[in-house]
């Protein structure tokens, strides 16, 4: 090895090692100390190169040796992904536990793929033929539901010289090309850069996440990317947690970075257990798990995301839509904050670095619904931030940065979880970018009239908001009579339609025709109750009907349709017996 | 190796030493400093580079001058643990202050711990009894979990902490937890009144009490939390205990940190806290948990005063975001003469779902805690609609509604310092607050609850 790849230890400060007589690059990977401990290189200068440690660094001396391997961070991708949970460097837990016990200790290895574990290599390209990068060469059974698809990595092509059938560890040559060229089931690529595609598309198809609130009012397209910020115990997890388990993608990747432990028990206890409706195999079998909780280094936190993000790009690859959820953004970006300041780089707004916005608009931007290299079938990256403001105040630098690159916002509001209103998304700050562009997908596959009947209750629902103000002055019974059915109207939309339980085993998932259903159920009423009004019913005796609540509890059942027809049938009879009564 | 001493001290700031060296000084080792008149003080390596060393002394720099001595003893911190520390008074850094014999230890761990793999933690599942019924019925605490009481300056978050250590218990397995108990920069009258009352109650056989007073140095803090949660972690994961570790009050805790920070000249965060104050907090919280395959598990109780009474000032907004929730006090439930003054409203327990229901606690828990909820975030909004229109003007429905929120203080609420109210008695009184308002109002239970125990108690 180079001499020069060697160095030494000039300085120790927290997480942040300054090295010396050592030529490094931007980003190579060092190992640092008598230990091996991982390391990145952050900043160079002159002599000295600064390094970022993703261990403890506890212990570690001036004048230990460092070792530059001349390579950037890479993320190890190939089959045996699915099922994994992996820290922020892609370390994988399940083998560390085995290594050293309950407690992570430093200067532990493991490669993040099996290195023994045999695939059964089914070839789906022949002798002689031209392969160009990107190009799926063979197929691997991953999982229970997913096909992995073993692609030329990019930068490479040629004819095939040979190709194998079989079983193969991951590091095995599968296929040689006719310039010399070895293909195996592992590619390495370096977790800060994109990976390349043919072309970015527009996301015209919805996410459909089986959450009434969002599917219905403020949609993600797949391919989008979205933003949840909400201040503590406002239910970011839960709606993380729910997207992840119901979210209609191939592939979920879910990144718990910097949050707590025990959270993370709980989505590494539920999701071997919980059921995919599409497939019925345990969710786990498209899911891969990245795990950096709160007390784990700090650097490694900050690059779990792009852990993560490259996992999420190499299933696009294979043409899967993927869906990538980031709990919590703030936390990485509290991780670049620490590191800035132990650099002593000039904060800007609250302590964050400068490049803050940068950064996560770059993270963003590695969302898409793309053309991939090789694959004829499209792909697509969608990723939903959760964002944790400070004091739940949305004007702070993170939230701020966020909003200016996410499409669609669905804003937690601490007021609605304290009254057990859950999800508890606020439907009058929220909004999505995407109702557009995904307009002619619903009207096309669910109804026609989808966006007017949304957009009405939509309306419905803004009209209530400034009556609100009033009612608290007042009372509701100063309102007249219009604005009090308007009023109860809402509540229907709210209880019956918002609202939904994470918890109970029907509701926790809906699909779009009976949200549709619902919301029309309850417009139904809404027009009823106004026609009876016109023939001049009171309204107190309006809201005295029963049959209404009934379309609540279509939430509970599977078999909606003949109970939504039942309450309408009611809704009619109830409010002709009013008119009649009236007319007499 | 025979350990150098230097007299090289070239710069003292606050509570930080600047040191030149000439052997290598590993990052985190210990120092001992030792004065002209012999007096030995603790120290810590916070920075470390080829010629000068930045060193944290943990009982402060009076009297510390140029001609002081350092030597460094090639370790990190570490904690002398054994059986024996149950029923002892330490104090900040570990030394017995209850004039008994010295501990003689079984074991030296490092403080600073290390962090459990998430892949190895086990889920907290089991319903903890505090006793107080808006904390089990409402925000109820599980095994494992981490659940901050947030208070403000003169509450009595201090007799609420003391109250859950001498109660606390899992149903049906007769299982005492052994409570590892933590103040720093407290007064010497609240660390008598601890200990009084640790004593008159024979909570302090199955205790280990960490005392760092408000006269101690600041910087001893930083780790009396550690050496307390250090102290945990033994008896939980080596001696197979159920331990509750509380920790009383995190605020002072917050203000060292930021003390050194700013001795240490870093870039201020949020009103002048350090950035890397969530990360630190962390490294306090996440040590609360259970490890599958191992018998104990570790419940932590962190007390804070929020300053101003403002939730979203940064220690507890950070705290907030580590912890599984919170308990709040409130100062207008105080000034009604109601103890505990919980709020249950902005209260939370995260894990409250895993730790009740069927087999656990009742069946119907989680819809009664809801509905309560409901009814009294109502009551309450009703409240500043009568202060403008009078009560009069309500309608029969408000009224009630009212009328509930007033009670659920009164009955629900409101309970005794030695009260220890069982998990039945709060779901009963639970249902008889319920029972006043009409059925049809009870949207959140179902109607099989509803006929089981609606104006049945």
């Amino acid at each position: 090895m180079n001499k020069q790849n060697k160095g030494v230890i000039y300085r120790v400060s927290g997480p942040v090692v300054i090295a010396e007589g050592m030529r490094a690059r931007m980003y190579d990977v060092v190992k640092v100390g008598k230990e091996k401990l991982i390391g990145e290189v952050i900043q160079i200068e002159g002599d000295k190169v600064t390094v970022q440690v993703y261990e403890d660094t506890s212990g570690l001396k001036p004048g230990e040796a460092v070792e530059n391997t001349n390579e950037p961070l890479c993320a190890e991708l190939g089959p045996g992904l699915l099922r994994s949970i992996y820290d922020g460097i892609q370390r994988p837990l399940p083998v560390l536990k085995d290594l050293m016990g309950d407690f992570i200790k430093r200067g532990a290895y493991a490669h993040p793929l099996d290195r023994k574990k045999k695939w059964e290599f089914r070839p789906v390209v022949k002798r002689n033929e031209k392969v160009k990068p990107g190009q799926v060469i063979g197929v691997v059974k991953e999982s229970e539901t997913t096909e992995h698809k073993v692609m030329v990595p990019p930068g490479m092509q040629g004819k095939i010289k040979e190709i194998k059938s079989g079983k193969f560890t991951v590091e095995e040559v599968v296929a040689k090309l006719d310039n010399g060229k070895e293909i195996t089931m592992l590619q390495k690529w370096p977790i800060r850069k994109s990976r390349p595609v043919t072309e970015k598309l527009n996301p015209n198809i919805p996410l459909v996440t089986g959450q009434r609130i969002l599917d219905a009012l403020f949609p993600l397209a797949k391919g989008g990317t979205g933003g949840i910020p909400g201040p503590f115990g406002s239910g970011k997890t839960v709606t993380q947690q729910q997207l992840a388990k119901w979210s209609d993608a191939d592939i979920i990747v879910y990144i718990g970075c910097g949050e707590r432990g025990n959270e993370m028990t709980e989505v590494l206890k539920e999701f071997p257990e919980l059921i995919d409706p599409k497939s019925g195999k345990p969710l786990m079998e498209r899911t891969v798990l990245i795990a950096n909780t709160s007390n784990m280094p700090v650097a490694a936190r900050e690059a779990s995301i792009y852990t993560g993000i490259t996992i999420a790009e190499y299933y696009r690859d294979m043409g899967y839509d993927v869906a990538l959820m980031a709990d919590s953004t703030s936390r990485w970006a509290e991780a670049m904050r620490e590191i800035s300041s132990r650099l002593e780089e000039m904060p800007g707004e609250e302590g964050y670095p400068a490049y803050l916005s940068t950064r996560l608009a770059e993270f963003y931007e590695r969302a898409g619904r793309v053309k991939p290299l090789g694959v004829e079938k499209i792909g697509s990256v969608s990723i939903i931030g959760a964002v944790s403001p400070p004091g739940g105040d949305f004007s702070e630098p993170v939230t701020q940065s966020t909003l200016r690159v996410v499409k669609t916002f669905w804003a937690l509001d601490a007021k609605l979880a304290q009254r057990r209103h859950f999800p508890s998304i606020n439907w009058l700050t929220s909004y999505s970018l995407y109702e557009d562009i995904l307009s002619e997908w619903y009207a096309k596959n669910i109804a026609s009239d989808w966006r007017e009947t949304m957009n009405q209750a939509k309306r419905i629902l803004q009209e209530e908001e400034k009556l609100q103000e009033i009612v608290q002055l007042v009372g509701s019974d100063a309102l007249p009579e219009h604005e009090q059915l308007t009023l109860e109207i809402a509540r229907m939309i709210r209880e019956f339609f918002l609202q939904q339980n994470a918890y109970h085993e029907v509701d926790t998932y809906c699909d779009l025709k009976k949200s549709y259903r619902m919301m029309k159920a309850v417009l139904f009423f809404a027009e009823k109750a106004k026609e009876a009004m016109n023939a001049g019913v009171m309204v107190k005796d309006i809201l005295r009907t029963k049959s209404k609540n009934k379309i609540a509890d279509a939430k509970f059942e599977r078999d909606y349709e003949k109970l939504l027809k039942n309450a309408q049938n009611g809704i009619i009879k109830e409010i002709e017996d009013l008119k009649k009564k009236v007319e007499r | 190796m025979r350990i150098k001493e230097y007299k090289t001290i070239t710069k003292v700031a606050g509570p930080l030493l600047f040191v030149e060296k000439t052997h290598s000084v590993g990052y985190g080792e210990l120092v001992k400093i030792r004065l002209a008149n012999g007096e030995v003080r603790l120290g810590q390596v916070l920075d470390t580079s080829k010629d000068i060393v930045v060193v944290q002394s943990f009982e402060g720099t009076s009297g510390i001058d140029r001609k002081a001595a350092v030597r460094f003893l090639g370790d990190v911190i570490r904690l002398k643990v054994s059986e024996d520390m149950m029923s002892r008074i330490l104090n900040g850094r570990g030394e017995p202050i209850d004039k008994g014999p010295e501990v003689i230890p079984q074991d030296e761990l490092d403080i600073i711990g290390s962090a459990i793999n998430p892949y190895s933690r086990g889920p907290p599942q089991d319903f903890i009894q505090t006793g107080i019924s808006t904390i089990d019925g409402m925000n109820t605490l599980v095994r494992g979990q981490k659940l901050p009481i947030f208070s403000g300056s003169g509450l009595p978050h201090n007799d609420i902490a003391l109250q859950i250590a001498r109660q606390a218990k899992v149903k049906g397995q007769g299982e005492d937890f052994a409570v590892v108990f933590a103040a720093m920069g407290i007064t010497y009258e609240e660390a008598k009144k601890f200990i009084a009352d640790f004593e008159e109650t024979g909570a302090l056989e199955r205790a280990v009490v960490f005392l760092n007073l408000a006269d101690d140095p600041a910087v001893e803090r930083l780790i009396t939390p550690r050496m307390a949660l250090t102290t945990a972690e033994y008896f939980a994961y080596e001696k197979g205990m159920h331990v509750l570790v509380i920790l009383t009050d995190m605020t002072n805790y917050c203000e060292s940190l930021r003390e050194i920070a700013s001795a240490r000249e870093e870039i201020p965060g949020r009103r002048g806290y350090p950035g890397y104050m969530y990360t630190d907090l962390a490294t306090i919280y996440e040590r609360a948990g259970m490890v599958k395959g191992r018998k104990g598990s570790i419940t932590q109780i962190p007390i804070l005063t929020m300053p101003g009474d403002d939730i979203t000032h940064p220690i507890p907004d950070l705290t907030g975001y580590i912890t599984e929730g919170q308990v709040v006090l409130s100062r207008e439930l105080h000034r009604k003469g109601i103890y505990p003054p919980v709020d249950v409203l902005p209260s939370l327990s995260r894990l409250m779902n895993q730790g009740i229901g069927k087999g656990k606690t009742r069946e119907d828990h989680k819809q009664v805690s809801d509905q309560v909820y409901a009814g009294y975030a109502e009551g309450r909004d009703l409240r500043g609609l009568v202060a403008i229109v009078g009560e009069e003007a309500l309608s029969e429905r408000d009224k009630k509604l009212l009328k509930f929120a007033e009670e659920f203080e009164k009955r629900f609420v409101q309970q005794g310092i030695r009260e220890d109210r069982e998990i039945e008695t709060t779901l009963k009184l639970a249902w008889e607050l319920l029972s006043m308002l009409p059925e049809e109002e009870l949207t959140r239970i179902s109607p099989e609850f509803r006929n089981k125990f609606y104006k049945k108690i």
